[in-house]
């Protein structure tokens, strides 16, 4: 730094200019073709490193809050009055329904605002779409980092189900895919939409209050959908916490779902994580090379 | 390749009604320095964007390497080194892990990044912050951060777009020095620019743009030869009297320009110019005697400064 002229001549631009072990520039471009969408992943969780102990304090403790709160404080109101809700205890009950709405509200925090710094407040976006790498992988990308943080964060939810004796069946590890289903099922859709917004973002705050807030509450996640009025159980039949809730109170105590309903809470959650992945991609493609 | 690896044909870029990029044709030749000189908003900028794939053009044929960016993107770019105008580095990342992420949007595996990482590094003169949070490095700092990390990939193609922007007077001839020195070894360099001494210095041949379209082309001192006279004498008689002055300088050189502040003086003679004026009684506060630059061929051309 302190003598540029003399560090000039230093630097081999000829090594610069061609690096001898590198690949071919048609290999780097297959290559990127190929992998492109965990290049831009890797990028995105080399990011969340810098947070991994919050977020990892985040993804123990919130479980360890619900089950103390609906264990001993709700679960034993519950358990004096009704004795058992869907034949198990109302912490069983209540536990893997958790578990699916609250990776899916994280995916709300996770699909908004990173993707507001991504196309507008810090550009992050905009490197990589100048490399070999595509918008649409870039939006893959982000989507497959999140996922990959919700694997851990549902892993460390069902050790804690576990460690409280709320996850009984043989096959309750299973509500760690369909958690990450039902996050992917909203979130896609959610990127996708973060992605058309041109201004400040204030949108989240309604997101959060009018969609996610009634998700939690009206699917079905402290109470069985069935004992609410018709008129309010749409609200669940659209909101992938019911579909994901259905499916992971199968896995984790083997609740009573037909298989044709366990088509259909597949179908739904499939059908949405699809549906949006392919608008997000459509929505990058466009504003990115704009 | 002996063709160029750069053709524009009747390229354009249109936002709405209004056209940015309005049709303009152009070749860069393989290992040649090449320049596009404008003022702010004729163009450059959206022109370096399709030429790299990341904007989709309105019209015309663009070929890179002999391949349409709008359809093979990543083939193209594996080629390309792009320095976009305004850095857009990972803030919350480090300054060496800045480098090497970007290396694997190339598919490049570490065992080949973080070697190239130090190289890197020591070209932006980078070496004493590797594990600096971007976010803590000064503007200029950020820009030859920028400028090495489109080198990872060793570039066949590099597109800089005002490369030096924000730079000091030094940091500035480090980069012109060591971008000579990548064309040297073979790298095409194509550079947007409106400082006429970063033209004159990098580039073999340039493009003059003004709205969207291409005013002149040629080399520098072609340029010059061509819309300019072999010197320029700059007088200033005070801002209010300049315009008064004028009709009586006709005729001392070939053509006079009035800029608010000075009057320009075309000639091939500027002490002779100069002599000229006194024997006409007028006495200018200041004058100066220079060579023409690529200034006074944007002014001839356009009729406005470079610089507004
Ligand atoms: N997204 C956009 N929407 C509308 N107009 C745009 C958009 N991007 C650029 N323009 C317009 O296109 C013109 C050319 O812009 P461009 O950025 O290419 O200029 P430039 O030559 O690079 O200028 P500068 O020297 O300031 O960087 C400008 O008039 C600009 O306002
Ligand atoms: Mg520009």
């Amino acid at each position: 730094m302190t003598e540029p002229q003399t560090r000039a001549a230093e630097v081999d631009t000829n090594r610069l200019a061609y690096s001898g072990t590198a690949p071919s520039h048609a290999e780097m471009a297959a290559r990127a073709r190929r992998f492109g969408v965990w290049y831009y992943a890797e990028t995105v969780l080399r990011g969340m490193r810098a947070y991994f102990w919050p977020i990892l304090g985040y993804a123990v403790g919130q479980p360890l809050l619900y089950m103390v709160a609906m264990g001993v404080g709700l679960g034993a109101l519950v358990s004096q009055g009704a004795g058992a809700v869907d034949g198990v205890d109302y912490l069983t009950f209540v536990a893997p329904a958790l578990l699916v709405s609250t990776v899916v509200m994280s995916v709300s925090g996770e699909m908004t605002y990173p993707v507001m710094a991504g196309f507008k407040w810090q550009r992050l976006y905009y490197a990589p779409v100048a490399t070999a790498v595509e918008p649409g992988q870039v939006a893959l990308g982000h989507l497959t980092a999140v996922v990959i943080r919700f694997l851990v964060q549902s892993f460390v939810f069902w050790l804690v189900m576990l460690a409280f004796g709320a996850a009984p069946s043989g096959w309750s590890w299973l509500v760690i895919p369909v958690g990450v289903l039902s996050a992917t099922a909203f979130g896609a859709p959610l990127q996708a939409y973060a992605a058309t917004i041109e201004d400040e973002g204030f949108q989240f705050a309604f997101i959060q209050r009018f969609v996610v807030m009634p998700m939690f509450l009206f699917a079905g996640t402290f109470f069985p959908l069935s004992v609410m009025p018709g008129y309010l159980q749409w609200i669940g039949w659209i909101s992938p916490v019911w579909h994901g809730t259905q499916l992971a109170r199968l896995a984790s105590y083997g609740a009573d779902v037909s298989a044709t309903m366990v088509a259909v809470h597949l179908a739904f959650l499939v059908a949405l994580t699809v549906l949006g992945m392919a608008l997000a991609v459509r929505v990058y493609t466009r504003r990115l090379r704009k | 390749m002996t063709g160029p690896v750069i053709r524009a044909e009747g390229l354009r870029k249109s936002y709405g009604d209004f056209a940015a990029v309005d049709g303009i044709d152009f070749e860069v030749a393989p290992g040649e320095s090449f320049g596009l000189l404008g003022p702010n908003g004729a163009g450059k900028s959206t022109t370096m964007r399709m030429i790299g794939g990341t904007l989709d053009r309105s019209g015309g044929t663009l070929e890179v390497l002999g391949m349409d960016p709008a359809e093979h993107g990543p083939e193209v770019r594996a080629h390309l080194g792009v320095i976009p105008q305004q850095d857009n580095l990972d803030e919350e990342l480090r300054v060496r892990d800045n480098l090497v992420m970007y290396g694997r949007y190339f598919g490049l595996p570490r065992s080949y990044l973080l070697p190239k990482a130090e190289e890197l590094l020591a070209f932006a003169q980078l070496e004493a912050k590797a594990t600096a949070k971007v976010g803590d490095l000064s503007g200029g700092m950020k820009r030859r951060l920028t400028i090495a990390r489109g080198l990872v990939n060793g570039p066949r193609i590099l597109l800089l777009d005002e490369p030096t922007t924000g730079l000091d007077p030094q940091a500035r001839h480090v980069l012109w020095d060591r971008l000579f020195r990548l064309k040297e070894a073979g790298t095409t360099l194509v550079v947007t620019t409106h400082f006429m001494d970063e033209a004159e210095q990098l580039c073999d041949r340039l493009i003059v743009v003004d709205r969207g379209r291409i005013m002149a082309e040629g080399s520098p001192q072609q340029l010059i030869r061509e819309h300019s006279t072999r010197e320029v004498v700059e007088v200033r008689f005070g801002s209010d009297r300049n315009a008064q002055v004028v009709a009586q300088l006709d005729g001392v050189g070939e053509r006079n320009e009035v800029l608010p502040d000075r009057i320009l003086i075309y000639t091939h003679d500027g002490e002779g110019a100069l002599e000229e004026i006194s024997r006409r009684g007028l006495h200018p506060v200041t004058s100066l005697v220079r060579r023409s630059s690529l200034e006074d061929v944007f002014l001839r051309l356009t009729g406005r400064s470079l610089i507004d």
